[in-house]
């Protein structure tokens, strides 16, 4: 309770932020996002998933990499379990936003599990931008309200508009699916950790790619992240480096 | 089926996660090192598909179109433009690429 309230009053130093320009921030980042809803149900159609299943994956899984990876994986042919652990690990870093967000937004517990679906990058990054706890209620829910809608508007929308357009390649739609993922690794890649990580990952994935079966080289390139966390550990003598965050440990994106 | 399965256990599994980080008591998850490695799992993730998604052709390596695409997504990035200009280009480029028989 009282890193909460800490977390709080540090922010209400800051003052007031007037409602209207807390709805318009979330507004402008959940009709940007949702908007690329329409790339993703392209691509899914793309895939060989039918509208119903592209639909389902937007409405249940509401996390966009998780999707793409998972829809990706399966038009490469991979086993369906293989292909679902490669979304989920990209999906566990909502669970640390779920960290922050429950100390920052303090949900009653019975709102928790409908809250938690919208715990996803977008929401994350507006409602820890904002100055109070209030304006972070705000943001989460209108962030989260209006991605939601839209992503699944246009998911169907995608979805619909690619079995009309047909061959989805012709119109360069395949390539939609990795500009989105390098979109979200672009801010990532802040120092030579990452960097690195990014780098011994694209060797794994491609290196891998001809010898195992679909999915996996993924799952394997993994990990790169805690390769190359135990090799920086040792290089600045372990423990120490490790017990102090960081800029880097900022998840929002 | 396969299908079903899939999207099944990717929204059971993401929802578990999502939930998770709300009703775990804070700090259970708050080690240095595990919060690194999570900050750092996506960066690999995210690395490997996209190449993957762009230089992959079932099992083997291909240089197509693609490529022409997520180059220009990336000059698209660095130029700050907007998520959803970063992929139309993509699309774009890799479509005008192909037009020209690429």
């Amino acid at each position: 309770m009282t890193e909460q309230t800490a977390l709080a009053d540090s922010r209400a130093g800051h003052g007031e932020k007037p409602d209207g320009a807390v709805v318009r921030d979330a507004l402008g980042v959940g009709v940007a996002v949702g908007l690329s809803g329409f790339a993703f149900g392209v691509t899914s159609a793309g895939s060989g998933l039918t509208p119903v299943q592209t639909c389902v994956l937007s409405l249940l899984v509401f996390t966009g990499a998780s999707q793409f990876a998972l829809v990706g994986a399966l038009a490469a042919g991979g086993n369906p379990l293989t292909a679902a652990a490669g979304a989920f690990f990209l999906g566990v870093r909502n669970a640390f936003y779920g960290l922050r967000l429950s100390q920052l937004l303090a949900l009653p517990r019975a709102v928790r599990p409908f809250a938690a679906h919208w715990v996803i990058d977008e929401t994350t990054a507006v409602a820890l931008a904002q100055p109070t706890r209030r304006s972070a209620r705000l943001g989460f829910t209108v962030t989260g309200l209006s991605l939601y809608l839209l992503w699944n508007l246009t998911t169907l929308l995608g979805a619909l508009g690619a079995e009309a357009i047909g061959d989805t390649g012709a119109w360069g739609l395949d390539a939609a699916g990795p500009a989105v993922f390098l979109a979200l690794l672009a801010p990532m890649l802040r120092s030579t950790t990452e960097r690195a990580v990014a780098g011994l990952a694209v060797l794994l994935g491609l290196g891998l790619l001809s010898v195992l079966p679909a999915g996996v080289p993924v799952l394997v390139a993994a990990l790169a992240a805690p390769a190359v966390l135990y090799v920086t550990g040792r290089r600045r003598g372990g423990a120490r480096d490790l017990a102090e965050p960081g800029p880097v440990e900022k998840e929002d994106r | 089926m396969n299908t079903w399965i899939a999207i099944g256990a990717t929204a059971l599994g993401c929802y578990a996660a999502k939930l998770a980080g709300l009703l775990v008591p804070a700090g259970a998850l708050e080690r240095p090192l595990v919060r690194r490695l999570a900050a750092l799992l996506p960066v690999a993730l995210l690395a490997a598909l996209t190449a993957q998604q762009t230089f992959a052709d079932g099992h083997t390596l291909v240089l197509d179109a693609r490529a022409a695409g997520l180059a220009a997504a990336a000059v698209a990035l660095v130029l700050r433009a907007p998520f959803l200009l970063v992929v139309a280009a993509a699309v774009v480029v890799t479509a005008g690429v192909r037009a020209m028989g690429g």
